[in-house]
């Protein structure tokens, strides 16, 4: 199964497209289709997004600069970028190890595993949370309690990020043919230099594609904070809650402009995914 | 697949192995375990305190409602778009597709806030015409529909465009040509051969779905039984020390999703992703 979407629609790397693909200019139903699909998106997605931008900078950038100067959004925006990037670069390599597991490796229990890796993304962000909580939080039989402290923010992003990295790399993974590996192998390379010359150039635009959605996923996260991190300003709050608590202050332009920067860099990492996707298509 | 030859196992195997299981035992599985324990520490209690709580009940409906609206929408739009993306070709196809993905890249609360400031009753732009017209969007059952779909659009479409590429269109040509209408060709080619993924993605919607929570927070105003949705009510009860209804109801929350993932995964062919 394949959860987590590994590849952007329109790019499907490694399947070549079957010849009877042909495209057809719009008919009129299909046209009046288009419309209705585009004006329920606009409605829905476009419009109230561009809102969000036209808000951030309608009382000039005055209000824009004023909003990320003040020190405590600052902190949380310092705060979030930090965590997700931090989150981001364990996934790429726990993520990658995993799926290697799942792919090359056969024992017991593997499917429960394969259940496990999505369970993330399944769970509510909230209850994610509270399950973080039982097991790191003050109750913790283990003695470890993280609640409200800068670990939190890093525990809860790694657990809602967990499938990415792993549903993008596994399926190319299993698509790579060994024979190569072995061929390498036969010719006296060591298994590290196999790894390195052979196998990482394969997976790397699919770690760099799973890197991206985690971090998407990471800066933007919110639900699973909300109990673990206790949103202690200049500490453990986080931009979504800085976004949050400007909604409920009745600061609109001020929620707009951080939730402008967030939609910028969540757009940077599509544009990279997009790339990136582009760039593995024309290599396959 | 391409298990014809298992290679060596060797120390590596095992010590890779190990990293694995315990990773996903300490991050997943384990705290997954202790919610689902609390949950039944004094038996059923938790689960009938939480269920005979008219807060909690009046919630679970209404989510169950949002989420089943949110998850019809988004397979008729995604069905819809799916097929004019992949079959047809018309200008800004490739700037849709790519927009098509935003939604997942959005932090929920920049979906609400959106939501607000295009459909808020006093200072959204459509708001208060719509409310003179007689239509409440924010803080009331629409909008909250509305943030669902937001969060999950996406996922219907990204199962089910991989698989129109994959089948082209000889078979539906065929059928066209010895004088099947549009929905027919649809219904009796293109449907059985896009089904599994759509069943896939319809799930993945549902999952999403239920779980809401930013989003829902902000356009919903958070009124206890009247737009107070599940997830809302965890943290309500979480936050009150009724801790025991808290994990009751994230335990019924969990269960539904994990449960329909499960069947899901049993179901579906493997024929492609899976190795075996």
């Amino acid at each position: 199964m394949t959860i987590a979407p590994p590849l952007a629609p329109g790019a499907t790397p490694r399947r070549r497209r079957p010849r009877g693909t042909g495209t057809t200019s719009l008919t009129r139903s299909s046209g009046l289709g288009l419309g209705i699909a585009l004006t329920w998106f606009s409605l829905l997605v476009l419009i109230p997004l561009c809102l969000v931008v036209i808000q951030s900078i309608d009382g000039g950038w005055a209000t824009f600069r004023e909003t990320l100067t003040d020190p405590q959004t600052a902190a949380a925006l310092r705060l979030t970028v930090t965590q997700a990037l931090l989150v981001t670069a364990i996934n790429v390599v726990m993520g990658t190890l995993i799926a290697w597991v799942l792919v090359r490796d056969d024992f017991r229990g593997k499917r429960l595993l394969e259940v496990v890796i999505d369970i993330p993304f399944a769970l509510p962000t909230i209850v994610a949370g509270l399950v973080l909580l039982s097991l790191y939080g003050p109750e913790s039989p283990l003695g470890v309690n993280v609640a409200n402290t800068e670990r939190s923010v890093f525990l809860a992003l790694l657990f809602v990020t967990l499938p990415f990295v792993v549903r993008t790399v596994q399926p190319v993974l299993m698509e790579l043919d060994r024979d190569v590996e072995e061929a390498a192998a036969s010719l006296g390379a060591s298994r590290f230099t196999t790894l390195r010359r052979i196998v990482l150039p394969s997976l790397a635009p699919a770690i760099t594609a799973g890197a991206a959605l985690s971090f998407a996923r990471g800066i933007s996260e919110y639900g699973s904070l909300v109990l673990l991190s206790g949103n202690l300003p200049l500490k453990t709050e986080v931009a979504s809650v800085r976004i949050l608590t400007y909604i409920e202050n009745g600061n609109e332009a001020a929620a707009a402009s951080v939730a402008t920067i967030l939609l910028v860099v969540a757009l940077a990492a599509i544009v990279l995914l997009q790339i990136v996707s582009r760039w593995v298509a024309r290599r396959g | 697949m391409a298990s014809r030859l298992a290679p060596p196992r060797t120390a590596g195997t095992y010590v890779r192995r190990l990293v694995v299981v315990v990773y996903l035992f300490l991050l997943v599985i384990w705290p997954v375990a202790l919610v689902v324990q609390k949950t039944f520490e004094g038996g059923l209690d938790n689960l009938q305190t939480a269920l005979s709580d008219p807060v909690v009940t009046d919630a679970l409906q209404l989510t169950v409602v949002v989420a089943l609206w949110a998850v019809a929408i988004n397979t008729v739009f995604g069905v819809g778009i799916s097929l004019l993306l992949v079959r047809y070709e018309f200008p800004g196809r490739g700037v849709l597709s790519a927009l098509i993905d935003l939604p997942l890249s959005v932090s929920p609360v920049v979906v609400g806030l959106a939501l607000l400031l295009a459909y808020g009753g006093t200072n959204g732009t459509f708001g208060p015409a719509l409310e003179d017209a007689g239509l409440q969007i924010a803080f009331a059952t629409p909008g909250i529909v509305m943030a669902t779909a937001f969060v999950s659009l996406p996922l219907v479409i990204r199962e089910i465009v991989p698989v129109l590429q994959e089948i082209g269109t000889e078979q539906e040509q065929a059928a066209t040509s010895l004088g099947a209408g549009p929905w027919q060709t649809f219904r009796r080619i293109t449907l059985p051969s896009i089904k599994w993924a759509l069943v896939y993605g319809v799930v993945l919607s549902l999952a999403r779905a239920l779980g809401e929570f930013g989003a829902v927070k902000i356009v919903s105003g958070n009124i206890a039984q009247q737009t107070q949705t599940a997830t809302l009510v965890v943290e309500q009860k979480y936050q009150d020390f009724e801790k025991g209804s808290a994990y009751a109801t994230s335990f019924l929350l969990a269960l539904i999703a994990v449960a329909a993932l499960v069947v899901v995964t049993i179901l579906r062919p493997k024929d492609d992703t899976d190795g075996h």
